[in-house]
């Protein structure tokens, strides 16, 4: 034992654990192909009451993507209010990266603490489904909203707009500011980004199938993560490669801010045409100098409301979850639960330089 | 190889040893600059557009950040050092600095008077920590890395500063040129000089040197390890928060995550120059040339539609690369040395 | 007399760090159970044990590395990049039996890497490894890009959330205590790890006593790879999501529990108790500050003291020490 040569003691040490699993393997393998029968909860059997009343001390969360954006901010702020009308106590909290791993912790710490309500912005649409389903399992009512997870571990999903409705709004703006015509670009945030991907995938099909833009082609997606610097090296990327761009069409409020700085101090300023999804309050000084003639987005403060009270809604019984089910979210009006357990909010809004002075977020 | 080996040791031992490494020295600077031209020259071939006044200078603007930054790392290393917490230096002067000029309109001097300070203040915590404490330099800057961060999202919370909270001028000073030149790349150019003539014409700058390439040697030579280590400390957080001030003037947008993870690249940038990470040899220019070239490189990826994603995996090559560089170098200098010595003796 | 005895035992409590930081952890888990109100129950451990895995596995290996006198910040790259590389064979309908060691051995293979650089060509191990840090999360990117594999058997995913039959403790304890157990036999209570401080502590005299320091370090960064590589399977299964991004940035935190632990980064001097309990105190504390709803700011910022504090305590110790005992000898 002591004349023992170390190495070899070494490598029996790390290998040891590779012979147990390799024997397990002989044992048959699992395979991508393969069925997978546990399906998680679907729909609850509880039946919805629609003349229930809202609960009041309902105890809601929201965790965002990340804690410090301000888009977030603002939705949070809608929640609170109408969880502050509801008598509930609120809580805003979320890790500081936007990683689904962090978004994990979180989730058990609000279902160790067994809260009422989960108002959720997935950072990833599957890595965070077993802790959900954890938490659903003691009782926690999950509502994702602006980033959906996979529908099989959530309640309901509170969605910004219709994913057609978007892609073919930005279509619009954009051919509206080309003439109809020419290389189009699309600068997005990370590539699996739920709800970038269906809105590309929808101008993608508008443009095959619609013949007023059969003059548009796409010819180019970047992604720019949602960071500041990196949209803006992409945008700039893009503007070398394609020499005949007329058009970048942004779909997120980092890249299009990002986007617009670039163009702004550069020789592409007024040629290329710039559009997608921002914030008024980012988007101002771009407007007034003439980089951008028109670009959408949903209030995220309304978004906000609506999560809180879809969420209210399903904790007091008043909806389940099911396809038809109608509750009324306060001053927003009366919604209608879609297929799968999406909530939409309505069409986006268009801000130019008409109306941008109107909004404040 | 064996001809390769011959021909440097023969240049040196025909001269006296410190030409040989100034030889050295000069070779690397210059096969950087061929690193340089060759990609430049093969980026333009595949798109002209690449050597276009605007993409020239949306690479000088890229760099500049980068280049500044790499010239205080510079100084730390020097020392054996290292600065981790430059990024985190960078984002908490740049919320800092922005949130000044967004509640009181500071003119832009102001603004880098406050940005420097701030730096300042990080790099001589950390120089306490270190010399003081007796703190290894990477345990000391990897818990400001984290401190400084933390206090970032402290102050900024959720909040983020938007183009329209900054004074014109700030911008303007952010994305102007002077014949085609950024300001934000001049003043670079500027601190560039500045710490070059520092590290090689001032005693404070040789010692530098003599503390990384022998710590003992150096004490016992007389020179006051706490207080250079000090300076070099609060010269690269000064810079980084310089740093911070031209990243608030360039992107406008200030939020708590601004320079997160910058460190790995201006570590990559002054290794790649060929600074010695283990102290006592090394450039400002020639960490500048590899801020310069990993610059190009960015710059470069999309343009030649090389997926962006290699982008980190060619970053880490090159630092692979030119760290065995220098082994090598090092490895055939000390050879040269010691076969002029026994021509000596 | 009695009052210099009690100086002396209380400094030395301070300067074994291990036992201050062990003393702390349990004082902390005492207190955090009493006040934070849903810390002390067995599901809230089970949470605790399943988000510091990851970090105890690579802290383990990153121990004995540290003791050597080197580092290895390569280990949350080369998580990201087994776990991007069980992604793509997952993909290519490999099964997963195949691809669970296939995974630890990319991992071994990719510490084999740093250890060539290190040993092989002399180079020093903070800089290459902070070049393989960019490289194995750059190939992740590069293998993956940004997409998700999230198709993976509930069987296996189940298995790390799970718990041993009706007891509350979780699955993944199991394989992280026989890990616990066989890395501190080896370090504590073996030649290999007498060699490993001896080589620490002084590499020339090691080598002068016949120990392969070079060959002990090569063996060691494949080991600390191979821990990188089973903790990239434990992630991917985990969240059920195999992701070029997996454990983004978490080397800072393993070499921050290892120096935490008490583990000297000049090499020669640590030990495993240290830092089991430097894991589960920073795990606790951030799980009770999420409890109680303290900002995640403040987490980072202690964090970062904690490990300047590690460093320095154990420093100005000494210090005052030092200052004691030549007090002690001019009174004698």
């Amino acid at each position: 034992m002591k004349g023992n040569p170390m190495s070899r003691r070494r490598i029996l040490r790390t290998t040891a654990p590779l012979l147990a699993v390799a024997l397990l393997a002989a044992c048959g393998g699992t395979t991508q192909g393969d069925q997978d029968d546990g399906g998680g909860p679907g729909g609850t059997d509880a039946t919805a009451d629609p003349n229930a009343e809202y609960r009041t001390g309902l105890s809601v969360a929201m965790l965002p993507k990340s804690v410090n954006n301000p888009y977030f901010e603002a939705s949070s702020s809608g929640a609170e209010s109408v969880v502050n009308e509801l008598e509930g106590a609120y809580e805003y909290t979320g890790p500081s990266d936007a990683s689904a791993s962090s978004q994990v912790s979180y989730i058990d710490t609000l279902s160790q603490q067994a809260t009422d309500v989960v108002l959720l912005s997935a950072n990833d649409p599957n890595a965070l489904c077993s802790s959900l389903e954890q938490a659903r399992g003691g009782g926690t009512v999950v509502v994702t909203f602006d980033s959906d997870v996979d529908p099989g571990c959530r309640d309901l999903f509170v969605s910004q707009v219709d994913s057609d409705e978007v892609g073919l709004t930005l279509l619009e703006m954009t051919a509206e500011q080309i003439g109809g015509e020419g290389e189009v670009a699309v600068l997005s945030a990370t590539a699996n980004a739920t709800n970038q991907n269906a809105w590309i995938d929808a101008i993608g099909a508008e443009l095959e199938s619609n013949a007023d833009y059969a003059g548009i082609e796409l010819v180019d997606v970047v992604y720019g993560d949602d960071e500041d610097e990196k949209s803006f090296s992409e945008t700039q990327g893009l503007m070398q490669a394609h020499p005949d761009l007329k058009a970048i069409i942004s779909p997120t409020t980092v890249g299009i801010a990002a986007a617009a700085r670039y163009l702004s101090g550069s020789q592409y300023q007024g040629e290329v045409a710039l559009t997608g999804l921002g914030t008024p309050n980012q988007m101002r000084e771009f407007v007034e100098d003439g980089t951008v003639a028109e670009f959408a987005l949903w209030d995220p403060t309304a978004l906000g409301e609506l999560a809180a009270y879809t969420g209210a809604a399903a904790a007091s019984g008043i909806i389940t979850g099911a396809e038809g089910e109608v509750f009324t979210a306060g001053d927003l009006g009366e919604y209608t639960v879609g297929a799968d357990g999406v909530v939409t909010l309505g069409p986006p809004t268009r801000f130019n330089a008409d109306n941008i002075d109107e909004f404040d977020f | 190889m064996s001809t390769l080996v011959k021909s440097t040791a023969n240049v040196p031992a025909a001269k006296t040893g410190s030409t040989a490494l100034d030889l050295v020295l000069r070779f690397r600077a210059l096969g950087l600059v061929i690193a340089l031209a060759a990609l430049i020259a093969a980026t333009t071939a595949v798109n002209p557009r690449f050597l276009s006044a605007q993409s020239l200078r949306d690479l000088l603007f890229a760099a500049a950040i980068t280049v500044l930054l790499a010239c205080g790392m510079t100084v730390v290393v020097l020392t054996r050092g290292i600065d981790l917490s430059v990024g985190s230096v960078l984002g908490l002067s740049a919320y800092v600095t922005a949130s000044a000029l967004s509640e009181s309109g500071a003119a832009t001097p102001v603004a880098m008077l406050i940005g420097l300070a701030v730096g300042a203040a990080c790099g001589a915590l950390n120089g306490a920590v270190i010399h003081f404490g007796r703190v290894p330099p990477l345990v000391a800057t990897l818990g400001t890395l984290y401190v400084f961060r933390g206090t970032v999202y402290f102050l900024a919370g959720g909040s983020r500063i938007n183009a329209s909270d900054l004074p014109r001028g700030f911008l303007d000073f952010g994305n102007g040129t002077v014949l085609g030149v950024p300001y934000l790349f001049c003043v670079a150019l500027v601190v560039l000089a500045a710490v070059g003539v520092f590290l090689g014409r001032y005693r404070a700058g040789r010692d530098l040197y003599a503390l990384g390439s022998n710590p003992e040697a150096a004490r016992l030579a007389g020179i006051r390890a706490g207080r250079r280590l000090m300076t070099a400390y609060i010269v690269s957080g000064a810079l980084a928060g310089l740093g911070g001030v031209l990243y608030a003037a360039r992107f406008g947008t200030v939020d708590a995550s601004a320079g997160y993870g910058l460190e790995l690249n201006i570590v990559a940038a002054v290794v790649v120059g060929g600074v010695a990470i283990f102290g006592g040899s090394g450039t400002v220019l020639g960490a500048a040339l590899g801020a310069l070239l990993l610059a190009v490189i960015n710059n470069a990826l999309p343009v030649l539609r090389i997926d962006q994603f290699w982008q980190q995996a060619i970053v880490g090559a090159l630092i692979l690369a030119a760290i065995a560089l220098d082994r090598l170098v090092s490895l055939r200098a000390s050879r040269a040395l010691r076969t002029k010595g026994s021509h000596v003796d | 007399m009695s009052t210099k005895l009690r100086d002396t035992a209380a400094v030395r409590l301070l300067t074994t760090w291990d036992a201050a930081i062990i003393a702390a952890t349990v004082v902390f888990l005492a207190a955090a159970a009493q006040t934070v109100e849903h810390f002390g129950t067995a599901r809230n451990a089970g949470f605790i044990v399943l988000d510091l895995a990851p970090i105890l596995i690579l802290a383990l290996a990153m121990t004995l590395v540290v003791t050597t006198g080197e580092i290895d910040l390569s280990v949350a790259s080369t998580v990201g990049l087994t776990s991007a590389a069980m992604g793509v064979m997952w993909n290519a309908g490999i099964p997963l039996e195949t691809i669970i060691p296939a995974a630890i051995g990319i991992g071994a293979c990719l510490g084999a890497v740093n250890g060539l650089f290190i040993t092989g060509f002399g180079l020093p191990s903070l800089a290459v490894t902070i070049g393989t840090l960019a490289l194995y999360r750059g190939l992740a990117y590069v293998l993956l890009g940004d997409t998700a594999v999230a198709d993976w058997p509930r069987a296996f995913t189940g298995w790390t959330l799970g718990t041993v039959g009706e007891t509350a403790i979780p699955n993944v304890l199991i394989p992280m205590a026989a890990l616990v157990a066989v890395f501190g036999i080896v370090l504590h209570a073996t030649a290999i790890g007498r060699s490993i401080y001896a080589s620490g502590a002084n590499p020339v005299a090691a080598a002068y006593a016949g120990i392969a320091v070079g060959r002990l370090k090569f063996w060691l960064y494949v080991t600390s790879g191979a821990m990188a590589g089973l903790v990239g399977v434990l992630w991917t299964l985990r969240y059920s999501s195999a992701r070029a991004d997996n454990a983004y940035g978490l080397e800072l935190t393993v070499v921050a529990v290892v120096l935490l632990g008490g583990v000297s980064i000049f090499g020669g001097r640590g030990a495993l108790p240290g830092v089991l309990a430097a894991v589960v105190l920073l795990t606790a504390l951030q799980n009770a500050l999420r409890l109680a709803h303290v900002s995640t700011e403040a987490l980072t910022v202690v964090t970062g003291s904690l490990l300047i504090a590690a460093v320095l305590a154990p420093n100005t110790a000494n210090a005052i020490r030092g200052a004691l005992r030549a007090r002690r000898s001019r009174t004698a």
